[in-house]
């Protein structure tokens, strides 16, 4: 690999955090209601260009989350369009509560947006890795629930829910994951995105999980099962059509997720069809455990996200 | 409107507490739950608000330039109601639905679904955020509103209200004022013999705001501390109103048992006679 092509698969492979910090910078300029929020984690959420950016519209709140959320809160309700900024486990977590009363049920125009989502925290360990947010956010009704793929659609989406009135709680990660959605892509916000409906299977992943399912149904399809993969993208509201495209046309689904395999995407999923058209569905994710300290690429594989993992699953699957 | 009030104001401000204060009790024993004591000891320092400091619009809720009042301490919700009924933003009859299936007057006040409502509350501990937030966005806007945060003393034991006390002096919003509804009483007892809270001048003082320790039930100090919170510049304000749980009626009075208890159609009707009577300033 020259070192020409090595230099712009880096550029392309950009953590969504970053796309994050870039498309904040970009609607800052573009609207003057826009505020940001941090809770001393500005650095690691990206939203410290915003901050250096337009320092009028910037608050750190210091290590404080129940507070940068009611704050948040009252910044919608003089008018403005806030972004409340840092790690997911202690944004849907410590401040679950204060997100229940003050945002969804006030239905305030308030973009949760956090990072450091999933076990690709790493290093830091269980208490630092939100494997759990996904399933606190869509069980408050009023809220929209968001996980981009990649870096392109990340700043699809911070541009999308810009437009929307009402809460939103957008997941982001720390590591780098690699481009899967087309240079093109438009998000909407409800819509999946359908890379191939398969036959055999289909996979609907969410988050960095959709790359991993990409490469597991290339490799499939090698062996002669063919795999769709969906890029489910909003978890709330579900895209129930496609959903039900996918199980009519394969009879089995496979959900894909960097979060608990309990109330996340393989919940929602599950929950749709059992009730609608009930197929067999394999959740992928992590098992009812808390993460550990690693490198991300063996924590992966130690809680069964891989490839190789998905492959066997399916395959396991259609041998029955 | 620094202007002292007339002792003239100073009396009808009285009389309409008296009639706050009689609508709360009937609107409660019709509801047969709800919370009697924590809505009386709030209730001069709310009829100061909505009949004489507020700039607002009852026939505009959402007029921007309007001053804002967020109850903190949610379960105060018969007062809210009260208040903005007689102030014109609903029918006065609409009190009589108190949390009954399909009223806009929920148990606790809910802002989706009644206009003058400025935010949900009842969980205790979230408003001073929302309204510091409100506050930073009346500023950004170069409106001079301000922004009104009525907390209850047992409220203050919820650590987020001191996230926000750090973030209001942190963010020197002179355009907030919060008043601290001091009855000294919690659902389980004395505030004292549950979770200490004194000295509660000296805490709001020590996170850096200019406190104003004031009998809660006295008219004109109320309307004088409204006024001083404006004149101050650079930090916020904190009214400490020492109050009566249960304040008007002697058999309410003092009584932590009264937080969420309602009176029976005996005692509405010795209670609507002693409101006739309270002193309150």
């Amino acid at each position: 690999m020259g070192e020409k092509q090595k230099s712009e698969i880096k550029t392309q492979n950009i953590a969504t955090r970053d796309a994050y910090g870039e498309a904040l910078l970009e609607l800052g300029k573009k609207r003057n209601d826009v505020v940001v929020l941090d809770a001393d984690l500005s650095g690691s959420t990206k939203t410290a260009g915003f901050a250096k950016a337009f320092p009028d519209r910037f608050y750190n709140m210091g290590i404080s989350e129940q507070d940068l959320i009611g704050t948040a809160g009252g910044l919608s309700l003089a008018g403005k369009l806030p972004f409340a900024s840092t790690f997911a486990v202690f944004e849907t977590g410590r401040a679950w509560e204060q997100i229940r009363q003050t945002i969804a049920y006030s239905h305030l125009n308030v973009k949760l947006v956090a990072t450091h989502s999933g076990i690709t925290v790493a290093e830091d360990g269980a208490s630092h890795q939100a494997i759990e947010d996904v399933a606190l956010m869509r069980v408050l009704p009023n809220m929209t629930v968001i996980v981009p793929a990649d870096g392109i659609e990340t700043k699809q989406v911070i541009a999308a829910i810009a437009e929307y009135h009402g809460p939103v709680y957008v997941r982001l990660g720390r590591s780098k994951v690699p481009v899967v959605m087309p240079e093109d892509y438009k998000f909407s916000i409800g819509k999946a995105h359908t890379f191939h409906i398969g036959k055999d299977a289909n996979i609907i992943a969410a988050g960095i999980m959709v790359s991993v399912a990409l490469s597991a149904a290339e490799n499939l399809k090698k062996e002669g099962i063919d795999a769709g993969v969906i890029n489910m993208s909003t978890i709330k509201p579900l895209d129930n059509d496609t959903v039900l495209r996918a199980a009519k046309a394969s009879g089995l689904i496979v959900t894909a997720e960097e979060h608990s395999v309990i109330g996340g995407l393989g919940g929602a999923v599950s929950e749709f069809l059992s009730e609608n058209y009930p197929v067999p569905v394999k959740r992928i994710g992590i098992k009812d455990t808390f993460g550990c300290s690693g490198p991300s690429d063996e924590l992966m594989k130690l809680y069964g996200l891989t490839a190789d993992d998905i492959i066997k699953i399916i395959k396991g699957a259609l041998k029955k | 409107m620094t202007q002292v009030s007339t002792s003239r104001d100073i009396g009808q401000l009285k009389r309409q507490a008296r009639t706050v204060r009689s609508e709360i009790l009937k609107m409660l024993t019709e509801a047969g739950s709800g919370h009697t004591g924590g809505s009386l000891s709030a209730a001069d320092i709310v009829t100061a608000l909505y009949f004489h400091k507020l700039r607002h619009n009852p026939k505009d809720p959402a007029w921007k330039e309007r001053d804002r009042f967020i109850l903190s301490k949610g379960h105060a919700a018969p007062l809210l109601y009260t208040a903005l009924a007689l102030s014109g933003y609903f029918d006065k009859s609409l009190l009589k639905t108190l949390r009954k299936i399909g009223s806009p007057l929920q148990g606790h006040p809910c802002s989706k679904l009644l206009p003058g409502v400025e935010v949900s509350t009842g969980s205790l501990g979230q408003g001073l955020s929302i309204a510091n937030g409100i506050a930073m966005g009346l500023k950004m806007d170069g409106l001079n509103s301000r922004v009104y945060c009525l907390l209850g003393d047992g409220e203050t034991q919820e650590g987020q209200v001191w996230e926000a006390a750090m973030s209001a002096s942190h963010y020197r919003l002179d355009n907030i004022c919060a008043i601290i509804d001091n009855n000294g009483l919690q659902i389980d007892g004395h505030c004292c013999d549950v979770m200490a809270l004194e000295p509660i001048v000296d805490k709001w003082a020590a996170f850096g705001w200019h406190v104003i320790d004031i009998d809660g039930h006295d008219m004109a100090s109320i309307i004088n501390a409204l006024d001083e919170a404006e004149t101050i510049k650079g930090k916020p304000t904190a009214i400490v109103a020492r109050t009566v749980k249960g304040k008007g009626v002697s058999f309410f009075e003092g009584k932590a048992k009264y937080h969420g208890i309602t009176p029976t159609s005996e005692e509405l009707e010795k209670a609507l006679v002693e409101i006739e009577d309270i002193d309150n300033g």
